[in-house]
């Protein structure tokens, strides 16, 4: 499939499960999104409005210092700061165009925490690694080397009442996610 | 049938939020499967899925064994047994050693399973189920009623109403408020557990993996935050192969909720590290209890390709009238019955067997490939073995078996009847001594059986021959159907001949468990009819049908009377239903239809066994339509009517509603004439318009073709 139809795809199938989808070129014009969207959602230094930021290949080469002015992002997570943050902030390393969903190696703890406990999550992809589905992705992922591989589709959602359906149960209610094209894709 | 069990029937039947919800998601469902599926190959799928979990359950002590060598080299704790004592004694310990005072749970139905929530309260330990559908159940005291959605049978206002105990404030129905005060509940239950206990979806063997795939994100916390994770698996859950994963995650979620894939699939692959940077301990439970003696009997080994995904239960029509509790166990619907059986006792499953109509639905739907009705039966069976017929029954095939005495009890009963006729209809046929009708009217027995009216008909002496299978219904009550066909036949160019002492094809046995009793129908039927030469058998009611060209092979076979076997397939070979061999005379041009006349709407009712097992549904449209007739389609005109034979004597409380649903349905469409091909459902459908004062007439579809076919 070719990359911009697969990336229409994609976000059709993440539109349609209730993800929001945005894509940027550079990584100046990603942040410059980020920041007021930071700002809109409520994000300041109190208890419960932190954004944490997990670690990832997104902030090498960025002037983090310049980002910790903004009152109550941080980098350092925590159980106890994730669960006070409003939003969590991580990159997923591939997108699957068929079902709209994330993929990323979530071993590390942090990368768990910034995007289950906060009400908000923006995932940050290389716009280079979208790919067709599940059978792509398997011949890319190894368990014996990933221990904790998460799929992310839309928000968390139920519907145990009545069958109707209700965003936000015990993950975020929000799925931001955002294709940036000047990260490195590891599509091969 | 047990006096509880009637009446949990009945309530459930007169709850009007259960069958209001239940009716409305399984018509959504339908609709939404479909699109969820749009674009994949169900059957190819269905097909690779029971073949990687047939080729699983084949040997599941060694992929067991690999599992647990894999994945204890990553650093897991695997244990595994048998016993569910053993499992709880097990969670126990470890529980004890870590000083575990709090567990988060998300959904298991292994856990339910073994009753694994009191155990731990009982021994000191909270337990806080986080699948707001379970722990709205678990607040309520309940078990799930839906494998999928445990809480599907409760109402808004009871949730509210459980909620504003637990929170200690008065909370109104609105359900996304209610969503948030669970998650405001249940986040500090999170974040303070020692241990998260979870379930598999699919267990990797060689990779040591277990797969969890969930909608709400609890199972992402239950396995993240605590400091213990417990993964209690069925052996069931086991595959070889980390490839197989994929199809079973294209599958699962389409055909549980219609989603192209649930909002979360977690892969775990040995433990990770917590977040105060200490190793998490992870142990994983491979639990057996009775699934490897299931995998090695023949007729039960395919129940493990089931990868609990609910469909079957969202298709039936019992189920989205009574939900999931009257099943008495964790394990609901079709599949829970024979889960029932096996896990807690087949004697458990005597009552609940019952309720599977035969229908078939599940079949068509199950991405194991399983099928549910067959192994139903087989409960049936191996029930009446253990515990023998029921005396009443006994009595009935008893008579069924002595063709003789039972043809002469049905025409005495056609004289015994006349006092009650009103027109066409008896309140009581004594068919299957029965006196059980709510809602429908039975047929008065004919007072000129066919067998009698045949002899009438002068057959021209032709050198092709049809031998016409009558089956009970048409023989006895609607013979005017027989002779239509005959006259259909003759004008075809075919002689039709009547073997006199064919007798009943044994389903009212069969459906019953009676065994022995269907061989010796089969086994008389099949050398009636094989006697003289000739070119067909042909019958116009779909379960006869299916029992000359199914059953017979398979009753024979289950019994061991391999003997009669070249026999019955050979007869299995000619037999064709009515509208298939009407459709083939058409195309080869030996019968054709009046032209020009324009007849008006027809609506056409699918019977169960013409649909799913012998595949005809286009053949008698095209029929009507060539005929004449503008077919309307009703809404689910492929649903069960709620006949199912005896079922609906057995079961009139259950068999009513659908037939009500169907009534309606057919009203819906406006068309004066409603047509099927099957005599039972005729008698169903016709007795519900007969009480319910319609206008609607209901024909078998030789009777509209018959006076519609050319000179």
């Amino acid at each position: 499939m070719e990359a911009e139809n697969m990336y229409e795809i994609f976000k059709a199938r993440a539109e349609g499960v209730g993800a929001e989808v945005h894509r940027f070129g550079t990584r100046g014009e990603t942040v410059d999104f980020i920041l007021p969207f930071l700002r809109k959602a409520g994000v300041t230094d109190a208890p419960g409005c932190f954004a944490v930021w997990a670690d990832c290949p997104f902030l090498g080469g960025l002037d983090q210092q310049a980002l910790l002015e903004f009152p109550g992002l941080g980098f350092e997570v925590s159980r106890e700061l994730a669960a006070q943050a409003r939003v969590g902030i991580s990159q997923m390393e591939w997108a699957l165009a068929d079902t709209g969903s994330l993929v990323q190696d979530q071993s590390a703890v942090e990368q768990r925490l910034v995007s289950t406990l906060p009400s908000i999550h923006i995932a940050l992809v290389a716009a280079g690694n979208i790919l067709d589905g599940k059978s792509a992705l398997f011949a890319r992922i190894n368990p014996s080397t990933s221990r904790y591989i998460a799929f992310i589709t839309g928000p968390s959602r139920t519907a145990d009442i009545e069958r109707v359906l209700t965003i936000g149960v015990h993950g975020p209610e929000r799925l931001i996610i955002i294709f940036v094209d000047e990260l490195e894709g590891k599509k091969r | 049938m047990k006096k509880e069990f009637k009446a949990s029937i009945i309530k459930a039947v007169n709850d009007a939020n259960l069958t209001g919800a239940l009716g409305k998601f399984s018509e959504a469902y339908k609709v939404n499967r479909a699109k969820a599926y749009q674009g994949i190959d169900f059957e190819a799928l269905r097909t690779a899925i029971a073949g990687i979990k047939s080729n699983a359950a084949d040997d599941l002590d060694a992929l067991a064994e690999n599992f647990k060598k894999n994945a204890e080299a990553l650093g897991a704790k695997v244990f595994r047994t048998r016993d569910p004592q053993q499992v709880k004694q097990y969670i126990l310990k470890v529980a004890r050693e870590g000083g575990v005072k709090s567990v988060v749970k998300s959904k298991s139905m292994a856990t339910e399973e073994i009753h694994l929530n009191p155990f731990l309260l009982e021994n000191g330990i909270s337990v806080a189920e986080t699948d707001l559908g379970e722990w709205i159940i678990q607040l309520a005291g309940q078990t799930p009623s839906h494998m999928v959605m445990p809480a599907i049978h409760m109402t808004k206002e009871e949730v509210a109403d459980l909620f504003s105990k637990e929170v200690d404030e008065r909370l109104s129905s609105d359900i996304p408020r209610l969503v948030k005060v669970a998650r405001n509940e249940l986040r500090p239950k999170f974040l303070a557990a020692d241990m998260g206990i979870s379930g598999a979806n699919i267990a990797v063997a060689e990779t040591g993996s277990i797969v969890l795939v969930t909608n709400e994100g609890n199972a992402r916390l239950v396995t993240t935050l605590p400091r213990i994770h417990i993964a209690l698996v069925g052996v069931e859950k086991l595959v070889e192969q980390f490839e197989s994963v994929i199809p079973i995650l294209e599958a699962l979620p389409r055909s549980a909720t219609a989603q192209l894939l649930t909002s979360y699939v977690s892969i775990i692959s040995g433990p990770t590290q917590n977040d105060d940077g200490t190793p998490k301990e992870l142990h994983i439970i491979l639990m057996d209890n009775r699934r490897t003696e299931m995998a090695r009997d023949p007729k039960f080994k395919q129940a493990l390709q089931c990868i609990r995904c609910g469909s079957c239960l969202n298709v039936c029509p019992i189920f989205r009238l009574v939900g999931g509790h009257v099943f008495g166990g964790i394990y609901t619907g079709g599949i829970g019955t024979i889960l029932t059986a096996w896990f807690d006792e087949l004697q458990k499953s005597e009552d609940i067997q019952g309720l599977c109509i035969q229908c078939g639905n599940c079949t068509q739907v199950c991405p194991g490939k399983l099928n549910i009705p067959e192994m139903i039966m087989e409960i049936r069976r191996r029930l009446v073995l253990e515990k023998g017929q029921p005396l009443v029954q006994k009595a009935i095939f008893g008579v069924v078996n002595n063709r003789k005495l039972f043809h002469t009890m049905l025409r005495a009963a056609s004289l015994a009847g006349k006092p009650f006729t009103s027109g066409k209809f008896i309140r009581h046929l004594p068919l299957f001594l029965s006196d059980l009708t709510d809602g429908r009217s039975l047929p008065a027995i004919a007072v000129e059986p066919f067998r009698d009216s045949f002899r009438k008909i002068k057959q021209p002496e032709l050198g092709e021959k049809v031998a016409f299978y009558a089956g009970c219904l048409i023989d006895f009550a609607y013979p005017e159907m027989g002779v239509a066909l005959v006259k259909l036949l003759n004008k075809a160019g075919f002689e039709v001949t009547f073997p006199e002492a064919q007798t009943c094809c044994g389903a009212p046995a069969l459906y019953n468990g009676a065994y022995e009793v269907a061989a010796q129908n089969a086994v008389d039927n099949i050398q009636v009819l094989l006697e003289k030469e000739v070119t067909y058998v042909v019958s116009a009611c779909p379960t006869c049908t299916v029992g000359l060209t199914h059953e017979f092979i398979k009753t024979l076979e289950t019994l061991g009377q391999t003997q009669w076997l070249p026999q019955a397939k050979k007869l299995s070979e000619k037999t064709l239903d009515f509208s298939t061999l009407v459709k083939k005379l058409v195309d080869e041009g030996r019968l054709s239809f009046k032209e020009g006349e324009l007849l008006g709407k027809v609506t056409y009712h699918d019977s169960c066994h013409l649909k799913r097992t012998l595949n005809v549904f286009k053949e008698p449209r095209e029929l009507l339509e060539k005929a004449g007739y503008q077919v309307t389609e009703m809404f689910e005109c492929d649903m069960c009517c709620g006949m199912g034979g005896s079922y609906s004597m057995k079961l009139p409380e259950i068999s009513a509603p659908i037939l009500r649903n169907k009534l309606k349905n057919i009203k819906d469409t406006g068309a004066p004439i409603v047509a099927m091909d099957c005599p039972g459902c005729v008698m169903q459908i016709r007795g519900g318009f007969d009480q319910d004062d319609s206008q609607v007439k209901v024909q078998h579809t030789v009777q509209l073709l018959v006076d519609r076919l050319k000179d």
